[in-house]
């Protein structure tokens, strides 16, 4: 969908390319994430692609048609474009901001109400924010209208540049998981440029690794760059805890399941301490037949003959097989039984220790 | 118009143009004089009392209103005005009291406003480190707000120079000498050589000033900061004192 | 120097007279200064290396006296309205282009980045976007152009055109003090009113801002 040929920008300042040489595709219905450090020309190169800085010598081509055929500002309404400082015009109401590009395009009035209405929807945008100026919403707010601007007149491609860069963690998160969300409908394809590696690997199809320089070290998919890293530079740039890295991007379902130290309630006291004694633990799940009711520390046994009539304690949180190992890993480190109980809704599937994680990573 | 020029410079070259009372260098001492006495009252007036009131934060409405009436108040009115109050208190020689009068009610408000705003818009935080640096009040004033202030203040007397240099041209319809007199002379009398001649003179003398005190100011700056803001200029709004109407 | 009341009330029909003569010569400099200013604006803004000598070129203009930039046109247009205007137009020149060029120049990058890469032309962008975002500080510009225009419309008085300034002047010749204080004081008097109706036609062009002070 989006082809570089050779690409390189060489400023009249500077001593040496901006981008030198770069050569990339973009598969229709992808993710591709630039990530690199500063002065790498992952900007320069997302901005060549709508022209808004032109390249020095190579080719870029977009749905197969040489971008340099169609006038910068033709290309430009049938890219969608999102900025970290987004650039909402301050002058112009949501709804005004949301219809720029359906205007330029000469759509009539009525269409493109229609489609403010249904993008305000698409971004969890109360209907109400549409007489409303930029000024009055919230930085997630802007970064949501901004996104739905982007996405006015359906076009194919997105170009969107460190669009969660500005706001805070927790609005950032939520925002991830609403692009994602989107994605999931729309399949546009998308180049996407960060510094923050994380976001790379959480939301790329596949992660374009640069250079100082503009010089593509690796181009691969999050979870083949984490395994097998081209060179120095890309392990120095995936960081310390790139094995923790990899288990965000593994989900639990892709783990060999324990069943655990947990007996029925009719199980005796003498049953539940060598259970206990085999898995090295001091706690004993209740439950079976597919239920997980709860777990009781071994001192509460005392004095008993089964497990029939305790008071059981709860299990913290409950995963899915959707879940990634990392949150696994979590619960497991912070629960007092140290071990992630998996459900398929109420249905107990089985347990993760620390253990099978480990072994998860290495393999 | 190759005749009107040859007018000019038979003006020029009349040596009884270059000497007397009626003589451009007399004409040129009286306009200097004019506008240097006024500016040297005003500045007595203003300066300290603009200063005194931005070191304490009072009187923000009083510079306010200055600027507005400042640029409100016409300066041909203010000569007009002033006509019949130096001659109602007997002051004499009445053109020359009537355009002094007026020279200084024009320069009082450039004057002021500045001095107030520039000790008034002294970085606080360099205020507070004086005061905790055990500075006296009048340490903090001398050490830090005049002379971080200086750049301002010399805007105020740049602007208000030019404005006197240029409002003395009206003394002549008063009855004030001046270059001034060549130009209300020359219509009087339809002999426009000498108006061109008188013209040229006063905005002669008003780029000089207009330069001089630019130089001035620009060298008065201490803070080494801030120059690029200068090359381009700050947009003109309620708070920018360098522009004020030229009469 | 007392005030003659019944001067003052007899008089009603020629401060009208000169209110309207007034005004005119004041719309008329404004106006064709700001096309005038616009245009260098324009081309400041394209090449930004013009930028110096157009402000220091108006900053003369500026500089130089009224009366004695109404001397400089004498020769050519005598004691006639376009000597006046000339004059007066050139005065307005330094503020507004000052104004233009930081208002324009004050619009985010980003919101300009932004309008490139959704496919504004250059037109739709300096029109949609930067023109009305620079509206306050063009319209500052246009309120100390416009008040300091009215009072130097005073001094046309002397190249023998109308306004409040015949007041002033006569007022002077005759020693009635009366009509000069008239003439000063309706001055003042149409510089507030016509200050008040800019600052009311700024709100009005630009709602965003006053949306913005309410929350």
């Amino acid at each position: 969908m989006i082809r570089l040929v050779g690409v390189s920008k060489v400023y009249a300042s500077g001593d040496r390319p901006a981008v030198d040489g770069l050569s990339l595709d973009v598969a229709e219905g992808d993710i591709a994430v630039l990530v690199g450090p500063s002065g790498c020309g992952k900007t320069t190169t997302l901005k060549m692609i709508n022209r808004l800085i032109e390249p020095s010598s190579g080719t870029i081509e977009v749905a197969g048609r040489d971008i340099t055929s169609m006038s910068p500002s033709q290309l430009r309404r049938s890219i969608g474009y999102v900025i970290q400082q987004i650039g909402l015009f301050p002058h112009r109401t949501i709804a005004e901001n949301i219809a720029t590009v359906p205007r330029l395009l000469g759509w009539n009035a009525g269409r493109i109400s229609r489609r403010v209405d249904e993008l305000l929807e698409m971004v969890d945008l109360d209907l109400a924010m549409r007489t409303r100026y930029p000024a009055e919403l919230s930085g997630g707010q802007r970064q949501r209208v901004g996104v739905a601007r982007a996405l006015a007149a359906d076009p194919q491609v997105m170009l969107m540049d460190e669009p969660f860069g500005a706001v805070d963690p927790i609005a950032r998160g939520r925002l991830q998981d609403l692009f994602l969300e989107l994605q999931q409908r729309l399949r546009k394809t998308i180049v996407f440029v960060t510094h923050d590696i994380a976001e790379a690997i959480r939301l790329g199809d596949r992660i374009a690794i640069l250079n100082v320089g503009g010089i593509l070290e690796q181009y691969d998919t999050p979870a083949d760059t984490l395994r097998q890293p081209a060179n120095d530079f890309v392990v120095d740039f995936l960081g310390s805890e790139r094995g923790l890295k990899r288990l965000s991007l593994l989900v639990i379902g892709t783990v060999p399941l324990e069943h655990g130290p947990v007996l029925a309630e009719t199980a005796t006291v003498d049953e539940a301490r060598r259970v206990m004694a085999d898995h090295g633990v001091d706690w004993i799940g209740v439950g079976g037949d597919g239920r997980l009711d709860g777990w009781v520390p071994a001192a509460d046994l005392d004095g008993r003959h089964d497990l029939s009539g305790l008071s059981l304690r709860r299990f913290q949180s409950w995963l899915t097989v959707d879940a990634s190992l990392i949150d696994a890993l979590d619960v497991v480190v912070t629960s007092r039984t140290s071990v992630a109980a998996v459900f398929d809704g109420d249905r107990y599937l089985g347990m993760l220790t620390a253990e099978a994680i480990a072994r998860a990573i290495v393999q | 118009m190759i005749e009107f020029f040859g007018e000019v410079s038979a003006w020029l070259s009349d040596p009884a143009n270059w000497s007397g009372r009626d003589g451009l260098p007399n004409r040129l001492w009286e306009h200097v004089s004019v506008a240097g006495v006024s500016l040297m009252i005003a500045g007595i007036i203003a300066l300290p009392t603009g200063v005194a009131l931005g070191h304490r934060g009072q009187g923000g409405i009083l510079a306010v209103s200055a600027v507005n009436i400042g640029r409100a108040v016409p300066s041909f009115g203010i000569v007009g005005i002033a006509f019949p109050i130096t001659l109602s208190l007997g002051l004499r020689p009445l053109g020359y009291a009537a355009t002094l009068v007026a020279l200084v009610a024009l320069a009082l408000p450039p004057m002021f406003v500045n001095a107030y705003t520039g000790v008034r818009q002294t970085d606080a935080a360099l205020v507070e480190a004086a005061r905790g640096m055990g500075m006296t009040e009048r340490q903090v004033l001398t050490a830090v707000e005049l002379p971080l202030a200086l750049p301002v203040l010399m805007a105020g007397i740049r602007t208000a120079a030019v404005e006197v240099v240029a409002t003395a041209t009206l003394g002549a319809v008063v009855g004030f000498g001046g270059l001034g007199r060549f130009i209300i002379d020359g219509f009087a009398q339809r002999r426009f050589e000498e108006v061109f001649v008188g013209g040229a003179a006063v905005a002669l003398l008003a780029i000089a000033t207009e330069t001089t005190l630019g130089w001035v100011q620009r060298h008065s700056d201490r803070s080494h900061t801030a120059r690029k803001d200068r090359a381009t200029g700050p947009p003109a709004g309620d708070d920018v004192v360098e522009t004020v109407p030229v009469g | 120097m007392n005030i003659d009341w019944e001067w003052i009330g007899t008089h009603f029909d020629d401060m009208w007279t000169a209110t309207a003569e007034h005004l005119a010569l004041t719309v008329l400099a404004v106006g064709v200064g700001l096309v005038v200013a616009m245009a260098l604006s324009l081309v400041a803004l394209r090449w930004r290396p013009a930028y110096a000598p157009i402000t220091w070129f108006t900053g003369i203009l500026y500089t130089i006296p009224s009366l004695a930039l109404f001397t400089f046109f004498i020769p050519f247009f005598g004691l006639s309205l376009i000597t006046a205007e000339i004059a007066l137009v050139s005065y307005t020149l330094l503020i507004l282009i000052r104004n233009i060029v930081a208002g324009i120049e004050g619009v985010p990058d980003a919101v300009v980045e932004s309008a490139r890469g959704m496919g504004m032309t250059e037109r739709n962008l300096f029109l949609g976007v930067q023109l009305p975002l620079a509206l306050p500080v063009i319209i500052a510009g246009i309120r100390i152009a416009t008040v300091s225009t009215i009072g130097l419309v005073t001094v046309t008085a002397l190249i023998g055109q109308g306004g409040y300034g015949v007041f002033i002047l006569r007022g002077i010749r005759r020693q009635f003090f009366t009509e000069t204080l008239t003439g000063t004081l309706l001055s003042v008097a149409l510089a507030v009113v016509a200050d008040l109706l800019l600052v009311a036609a700024e709100r009005r062009a630009t709602p965003w801002a006053r949306r913005r002070e309410a929350v």
